[in-house]
């Protein structure tokens, strides 16, 4: 039962990182045209 | 016929925004904008202007920002450059920015994310606990779930803890009320359960409720917010300023609101009267169909009264404004809009509905399971126990999924129809209406003159005439170009074009002089007359030839009209316009009830009055003369072609050419009323069988988590099928 006590705040963490990256790539708006991302990938030019 | 409003340069200049550091921001939204290809010319033309830093569109909202440093670039160059790409562009507002910008959805999305990081962790946890964890092991678990679910709850539990303490200080009780008292109790037994060491704790279950009824409100809101504005976005047709002649003559661009009773405005060709005003001095024709209905351009004379929103064809009119700000009959209207969404938002919700009946039956059985435990001899903590699960089971999430679900859904269905909704609730009520009553200018018609003998015109005399007017605004002539462009016929260089205001055109092409205008313009006074607006077309000796327009049907209203009629529903159909005119069109659709010459207290007095005899109306209007009357409307929808002011007045805006949208909006109302009358039957049959099972005790906190998540599943499912088959 001991290793538990490293994988519980192992997922903890991990489950964290997630909710952390998530909420920074929703600041900074990157949902913010989901259009739009989509068709930009398709343009020559680099932007 | 609607022109899009010509922006000024002073107009642009008050939306741009200066920061601190000398930069400037501007938004501008771009209706045209549809596809990728939009959005690289977009960035590219206005990048290639000398001066601007940096531009990006927005295709999902259909918006571009484009950012300079100092004062040097001009906004009206900008906006210029966009339409020279063939893209209109309008300045957006505070308001409209923060529709954009979401804020409130971004809110929820947060509080989402938290709850689905959280009850992913207990959901963990707890299976753990159900896959028999025990004693020490099982009390460790139930303490870190503690420890995730109740910040989790504190917060992403917010929405709807705030939502029924309101409805609650109202004396209402709403569908967040049970929700917050099925979270609370529950996080408040578990807790209790946890400092005992006890074996039953619902963490799971209350930040999973939360999660999946997040999601619920979020769509809603998407939903509300895509739809309000992408109808801002069409563009506006109330300026925001105009130019004033002060006593020296000299001009001066002054904000509507700013105008004072007694000042004389400038109002050039193609501009929109922003106050009501008494002509001074000018001659020429004025668009009124926006404002009262008139399909057919109106001469307008020396002291003539103007209301405002008024569109100037080809006259350069000054005008001394008599009312001015809020006491415009353009705010007169508003005002009554306002009266009108006021009378209208107490009409109650199916959800609402749902909700009214199923929380106090749900806090009742709870009562009594709590009560009948005590009563059989039990702890209090068993009955308590019982109840939560009650609470639980009970499945306030399929009833919370419900309605936004398939509401969400049915919008989607819908805008890929190219028809915009604005509420939810409004297909509620659509689905309900007895009575349709349609407006006719822009609405039953196309609002834009057509050619009624075209099949006369040979193609070189339309491309002579059509080179002429493509050197002019006026609807007559715009709608020759229009004809002359479906023909492939390419304009010829024409040389010293005049235009007389109110009478026509001057020009010579090859060195042969021509007219186009009104029949005493090219001097022929006597030609033969028939009813709608005409005009006449002479050069030099030739024979002249009349050009006769009319305010054409849209091709498939007779179709609408008559399956509405055969659905069963009462038409009617209610004008600003002549009698002659509305008798003619409403004849030709069999619309038995048309009344003509209505003013806009008119159209509002007859919804009311059907609405008084208990019929639910839904009222079909663009005009600035409807929008009271589709406020007040049960439900309303306008074509994306009205008015702003209408648009706004509406639940449903539709795009396109055809009515057809009239009749696919009613059948979707329908179909999504019934996908939510069978969600409400799931969820209650659901609970037939989960209340017993809870009450008496045999639902722990895995057929809790499992009834939840399948009856959420279930209700979803079921509004998915509305994405499905076409209308």
């Amino acid at each position: 039962m001991t290793n538990l006590l490293f994988l519980i705040p192992a997922a903890l963490f991990l489950g964290l990182l997630g909710l952390g990256a998530f909420l920074w790539s929703l600041k900074a708006d990157q949902y913010d045209d989901l259009d739009g991302e989509a068709e930009r990938i398709l343009h020559d030019d680099p932007i | 016929m609607t022109v899009a409003l010509p922006l000024g340069a002073e107009e642009l200049r008050l939306a741009t925004h200066r920061e601190a550091d000398g930069g400037a921001r501007l938004r501008l939204a771009v209706p045209g904008m549809n596809c990728g290809g939009c959005v690289a010319k977009i960035e590219s033309v206005v990048r290639a202007i000398p001066g601007i830093a940096d531009a990006r569109a927005n295709l999902t909202r259909k918006s571009l920002t484009v950012g300079w440093q100092g004062a040097q670039t001009d906004e009206a160059a900008l906006v210029a450059a966009l339409r020279g790409a063939g893209f209109d562009a309008f300045p957006l507002d505070a308001e409209e920015t923060d529709v954009l910008d979401g804020a409130e959805r971004r809110d929820l999305v947060t509080r989402m994310a938290v709850a689905g990081f959280a009850s992913a962790n207990v959901m963990l946890l707890s299976v753990s606990v159900w896959a028999g964890a025990d004693d020490a092991t099982r009390d460790l678990l139930h303490w870190i779930s503690a420890l995730i679910a109740i910040p989790a709850v504190a917060y992403a539990g917010r929405p709807f803890f705030a939502s029924a303490l309101r409805a609650l200080r109202a004396g209402r009780l709403n569908m967040d009320a049970p929700i917050s008292l099925a979270v609370i109790l529950a996080v408040a037994v578990s807790l209790a359960e946890v400092l005992r060491g006890g074996a039953d704790a619902y963490f799971d279950a209350a930040v999973m409720l939360l999660f999946l009824l997040l999601i619920g409100r979020w769509l809603d809101r998407t939903m509300r917010d895509q739809a309000r504005s992408a109808a801002r976005a069409l563009g506006r047709m109330v300026p925001r300023g105009a130019w004033i002649l002060d006593d020296t003559g000299a001009q001066q661009y002054r904000a509507a609101q700013d105008v004072c009773p007694g000042d004389t405005v400038l109002l050039r060709a193609g501009e929109r009267l922003p106050v009501d005003g008494v002509v001074l001095s000018g001659t020429g024709t004025v668009d009124a169909a926006l404002v009262t209905g008139e399909s057919l351009p109106v001469p307008v004379t020396t002291g003539m009264v103007l209301d405002a929103g008024i569109l100037s064809l080809d006259a350069i009119l000054t005008v001394e404004a008599t009312r001015t700000g809020e006491d415009t009959s353009l705010a007169e209207i508003t005002r009554l809009c306002a009266a009108a969404e006021d009378r209208k938002s107490r009409l109650a919700r199916l959800a609402d509905k749902a909700a009214s009946i199923y929380a106090p039956v749900v806090h009742l059985v709870a009562l009594a399971t709590f009560l009948g435990w005590i009563a059989t001899g039990a702890s209090a903590r068993d009955g308590l126990l019982a109840a939560v699960a009650v609470l639980i089971v009970t499945c306030p999430c399929a009833l919370g999924l419900a309605a936004p679900m398939a509401q969400a859904v049915a919008s989607g269905a819908l805008f890929r129809r190219g028809i915009m909704l604005k509420d939810g609730a409004a297909l509620e009520r659509l689905a309900l209406v007895d009575r349709v009553v349609f407006d006719k200018t822009g609405v039953l018609t196309r609002g834009a003159l057509s050619i009624m003998n075209a099949e006369a015109l040979s193609d070189d005399v339309l491309r002579r005439a059509t080179s002429l007017a493509a050197h002019s605004t006026h609807p007559l002539a715009r709608s020759l170009v229009t004809l002359g462009e479906t023909r492939g016929l390419s304009p010829l260089p024409v040389d010293d074009v005049r235009e007389v205001p109110g009478e026509g055109l001057i020009g010579k092409i090859a060195g042969c002089a021509m007219r186009l205008g009104s029949a005493a313009h090219c001097g022929q006074p006597d030609m033969p007359s028939r009813p709608g607006p005409a005009c006449c077309y002479v050069e030099d000796d030739a024979e002249p030839v009349a050009i006769h327009f009319e305010d054409g049907l849209r091709s498939d209203a007779p179709d609408v009209v008559a399956a509405l009629g055969a659905a069963g529903l009462k038409l009617s159909l209610l004008s600003g316009d002549r009698a002659e005119t509305v008798a003619r069109v409403g004849g030709y659709l069999g619309i038995g009830e048309a009344l003509p010459n209505l003013r806009p207290e008119d159209k509002i007095a007859r919804v009311e009055a059907w609405q008084a005899r208990g019929e639910a109306v839904l009222m079909v209007g663009d005009g600035i003369n409807d929008a009271p009357a589709l406020s007040a409307a049960t439900v309303s929808m306008a074509p994306s072609s009205g008015s702003d002011i209408g648009r706004t007045a509406s639940d449903l805006v539709f795009t396109g050419e055809n009515l057809s949208a009239v009749l696919n909006a009613w059948r979707i109302a329908r179909r999504t009323r019934r996908i939510i009358l069978q969600n409400f039957a799931l969820a209650a049959g659901y609970n037939a069988i989960a209340i017993p099972v809870a009450a008496l005790g045999y639902a722990g906190p895995l057929v809790a988590a499992i009834a939840m998540s399948s009856s959420s599943l279930l209700v979803t499912l079921n509004a998915l099928r509305l994405s499905g088959r076409t209308a």
